[in-house]
C-alpha cells in the first residue's frame, strides 16, 4: 500500500454519510436491498459492479434524485427525509457529476458554473464568477469560459460539469459513471481531474468501470451485485485476493480483456 | 504519385495535400440554375410554364392597380372617372380610412389617443423583443397596460392606477413570503393585489373627475384597432396562462393536475365561436347580477382562455422533449422548484416551443375577426357591415378585402418573420 498515491492521503474518522438498511423499490421490483455503508471524511470510494446492480441507484439515493422507501440516510449529519428544504440542503453541499455531463446547453460555460452559486448561496455575481475562474482552471479549461456546452468536446464538458459542481464548495462529490460516454483519448483528461480532486481530500464516491482509477486513487471498492453490497476491501486487497465468486467472475471478466 | 510508395502496401504520406477551390461549373449562380431550375427536362418545362403564368398573373393585375382612383367619395363616381377601363377603386380605403381603423363610433377628436396608444405600444414591446434593448425599458413595459387602457377607454386615470397600486402591493406581498415559499409567496400576492384593487376601486368612484379625459364605452371600440386590442391583449395573456398550464399539467400535485388537465382539454374540445357566443350572452349569469363586466373584457377571458389551452399543449411538447438529465442537474445543484424552471427548464422549453406557440398566436390574431359574428365592429365587421352596406360603397369587394388581407398578412407574416429571427438568436446548441 505504501507505494500508491492514496496512502498519503489522511482519512478522518468524521462520518459524512451513513447509510442504515435502505431498501429502494422501482414498483415490485426490488433494486436496493439492506444497504449498511458508512463514509467518512476525506475517503475515495468506488462502486463498481455489472450493470443493473444498483450502483448508481445508489449514489442517487444519496442526494435524493431517488427516493429510498426503508432505512435512513444521513449525509452531513442531516437525515435525509421527505421535506423539500431538508433535500434542498443536502443537494447544495453534495455534488453530483453525471454520466451524460448534463451541462444547461442554453448557458455559457461560465453561467453553468455560475447560475448555483448565485441562486442558492445567494453569493454576489462578480464573486461568483471569481470562484468559477478559479475552477475552470483548475479543470485546465478557462480559455472556454463564454463558449456554450455544444461547442465543446466531451472530456471538456466532463471537465467543466466537475468545475460546476466544485463551484458549490461541496464536501461530497458523488460521480455517476464520469466517463463512460467519452472516447478513449478523453477519459484520461477527466480521471486526472478526479485524481487531483482526490489529493486534495475531497470525499468521493464514484461509481466507475475504470479499475486503474480505483487501484491508484481508492481507499475503499464496494463491490456490488443484485441490489447488494456483496464485497468491500481496500483496493490491493480487493483485486488481488477477491473472495466472494461473483467478485471474481466480475473481476475475470472486465480485467480479462 | 512520387511520394506514395506506389509498389509496396505500405503507405507513408510524406506530403499533404493543399485544400483547392470546386471548378467554376461548381458554384455561383450558374450552377444554382442549372440544379433549381433546369435539372432535366421535366423541371425545365416546369420553370418555363411557371415563368409563363407569374407573367399572366402580373401583366393582369398590373392595370388594376396602376388605373386605381384613390379621391372619389363613392363607387358611383369611380367608375364615372374609369370608364369602364380596368382599374380599382381605392377611394374607398381613402375616404374609409377612420372607419377602417377605428370603428365608426369611435369619436374623430379622440383619434389620437388610440393612435399613440400604438406608437407607445413599440416602445412598451421593444425590450420584451429584442434582448440588446436597454433593460430600463422595462419598466415602461410595466405600466404601458395601464396608461394604454386610460388612453384607449379614457375616464379618470385614477382607475388603472389603482389597479396598478393593487399589483405593486401584489408584488411586495410576493416577495415578502416568498423566502417561505414560492406558492406561498404566489397566494399573498395574489390576496393582496385582489384586496387592494377590490378597496382601491372605492377612489376612481369617489372622484371620477381627477386627470379625466372623455370616456370612451367599449362598444365604440372598432375597426383593426380592435383586432390589434384582442390580438395583444390576447397573446401576452395567454402565454403566461399557457406556461402555467402545461407546469400545472406536469405537476405531481393531483388536484392542480387535474384542473389543469380539464381545462386544457374541455377549451381545445370546443370551437372559439362557440365560446365568443357564451362570452356574448351566457357568461354574463356567472357574475353577479350587479357586475356589469364589459363585453370586450369578456371576449379577451374567452380568446385568452382558448389560446392558453393550446399554447399550454405546444410548451408541454417542449418540457417532454428535454432530456431528464436536466432537471437532474438543475436538482443536483440545488435550485428549488421555481428556480429550476425558470432558469433551466422553461428556457429550453420555450425555445423549443417557438415555432408552435408563434403558430398559436399568429392565429389568435386572425381569430380575433370572429367578434365580427358577435356584432362587434372589428376591421372584418367593418367592412361587411357599415361600409359595403352603405349607398356610395355597395359592391367594392375586391378593394375592401383585399385590403383586410393586406393588412393581417403584414402583421402575421412580421410575428412569423421575428420568430424565426429569434430562433437563430437563441441557437446555442451549434448542430
Amino acid at each position: 500500500m505504501a507505494d500508491t498515491a492514496h496512502a498519503q492521503m489522511a482519512v478522518s474518522d468524521e462520518v459524512a454519510i451513513q447509510i442504515e438498511n435502505m431498501n429502494k423499490w422501482y414498483g415490485t421490483f426490488h433494486v436496493l436491498r439492506d444497504i449498511d455503508l458508512t463514509v467518512y471524511r476525506g475517503e475515495r470510494i468506488v462502486i463498481a459492479g455489472p450493470s443493473g446492480s444498483g450502483k448508481s441507484t445508489l449514489i442517487r439515493c444519496i442526494n435524493a434524485l431517488e427516493e429510498h422507501q426503508k432505512g435512513s440516510i444521513t449525509v452531513d449529519g442531516t437525515l435525509l427525509s421527505s421535506d423539500i428544504k431538508n433535500i434542498d440542503t443536502i443537494r447544495s453541499e453534495v455534488g453530483m457529476v453525471f454520466q451524460h455531463f448534463n451541462l444547461f446547453p442554453h448557458l455559457t460555460i461560465l453561467e453553468n458554473c455560475t447560475l448555483a452559486p448565485i441562486w442558492v448561496r445567494k453569493i454576489p455575481k462578480r464573486e461568483a464568477e471569481e470562484t468559477a475562474m478559479h475552477f475552470l482552471e483548475k479543470v485546465k479549461i478557462p480559455e472556454q469560459a463564454n463558449k456554450y456546452p455544444g461547442q465543446l468536446s466531451g472530456g471538456q464538458q466532463q471537465r467543466v460539469a466537475i468545475a460546476r459542481s466544485l463551484c458549490m464548495r461541496p464536501r461530497i462529490m458523488l460521480f455517476d459513471e464520469p466517463t463512460s460516454a467519452l472516447d478513449p483519448e478523453m477519459i484520461k483528461e477527466v480521471l486526472d481531474t478526479m485524481v487531483s480532486l482526490a489529493e486534495e481530500g475531497m470525499t468521493m464516491l464514484c461509481v466507475t468501470h475504470e479499475m486503474g482509477f480505483a487501484r491508484q486513487v481508492a481507499n475503499r471498492v464496494i463491490f456490488m451485485d443484485a441490489g447488494q453490497i456483496v464485497e468491500q476491501n481496500e483496493p490491493e486487497e480487493f483485486f488481488n485476493n477477491p473472495q466472494n465468486d461473483r467478485t471474481k467472475l466480475f473481476l475475470s471478466q472486465i480485467l480479462g480483456h | 504519385m512520387s511520394d506514395t510508395h506506389a509498389q509496396t502496401v505500405a503507405f507513408v504520406r510524406e506530403t499533404m495535400l493543399p485544400e483547392q477551390p470546386p471548378p467554376a461549373s461548381e458554384a455561383g449562380v450558374i450552377k444554382w440554375m442549372r440544379e433549381n431550375l433546369f435539372k432535366g427536362w421535366f423541371n425545365s418545362i416546369l420553370t418555363i410554364l411557371s415563368l409563363y403564368f407569374i407573367f399572366k398573373i402580373v401583366t393582369g393585375a398590373y392595370p388594376w392597380f396602376a388605373n386605381g382612383i384613390w379621391t372619389t367619395s363613392s363607387l358611383a363616381e369611380c367608375r364615372e372617372i374609369l370608364d369602364g377601363a380596368t382599374g380599382a377603386c381605392f377611394s374607398v380605403l381613402t375616404e374609409r380610412w377612420n372607419q377602417l381603423l377605428f370603428g365608426f363610433t369611435y369619436p374623430p377628436e379622440a383619434y389620437w389617443r388610440p393612435t399613440l396608444a400604438f406608437v407607445l405600444l413599440i416602445v412598451a414591446i421593444a425590450p420584451v423583443l429584442y434582448p440588446k434593448a436597454p433593460r430600463q425599458m422595462l419598466f415602461f413595459t410595466g405600466i404601458y397596460p395601464f396608461l394604454a387602457y386610460w388612453l384607449i377607454w379614457g375616464g379618470t386615470l385614477l382607475t388603472p392606477l389603482m389597479v396598478l397600486l393593487g399589483f405593486v402591493a401584489g408584488y411586495f406581498a410576493f416577495k415578502q413570503f416568498e423566502r417561505q415559499s414560492f406558492a406561498m409567496g404566489l397566494v399573498a400576492g395574489v390576496i393582496a393585489a385582489i384586496v387592494v384593487i377590490w378597496a382601491g376601486g372605492v377612489v376612481p368612484a369617489s372622484m371620477p373627475d381627477v386627470l379625466a379625459i372623455q370616456a370612451i364605452p367599449s362598444r365604440d371600440l372598432g375597426g383593426f384597432m380592435l383586432n390589434m386590442i384582442l390580438g395583444t391583449v390576447c397573446v401576452s395573456l395567454s402565454l403566461p396562462l399557457g406556461i402555467l398550464l402545461a407546469l400545472g399539467r406536469q405537476s405531481s400535485m393531483p388536484i392542480i393536475k387535474w384542473i389543469c388537465v380539464i381545462f386544457i382539454e374541455f377549451i381545445r374540445g370546443v370551437p372559439l365561436i362557440t365560446l365568443l357566443f357564451v362570452a356574448n350572452v351566457v357568461l354574463a349569469y356567472f357574475f353577479p347580477p350587479d357586475a356589469n363586466i364589459d363585453l370586450v373584457l369578456r371576449v379577451i377571458i374567452m380568446i385568452t382562455m382558448f389560446s392558453a389551452a393550446y399554447i399550454a399543449e405546444v410548451i408541454r411538447g417542449g418540457l417532454a422533449a428535454l432530456p431528464r438529465g436536466q432537471y437532474e442537474a438543475a436538482d443536483s445543484l440545488g435550485l428549488d422548484y421555481a428556480q429550476s424552471m425558470r432558469l433551466i427548464i422553461l428556457p429550453q422549453a420555450l425555445k423549443i416551443s417557438i415555432p408552435g406557440i408563434v403558430n398559436v398566436a399568429v392565429g389568435l390574431f386572425k381569430d380575433t375577426t370572429l367578434v365580427s359574428v358577435i356584432s362587434m365592429f372589428d376591421l372584418v365587421g367593418m367592412i361587411r357591415g357599415p361600409i359595403l352596406a352603405s349607398t356610395e360603397w355597395n359592391g367594392v369587394y375586391w378593394e375592401l378585402w383585399g385590403f383586410a388581407v393586406f393588412v393581417f398578412f403584414i402583421v402575421c407574416f412580421s410575428i412569423s418573420k421575428y420568430s424565426q429571427w429569434l430562433e437563430r438568436q437563441l441557437a446555442t446548441d451549434h448542430r
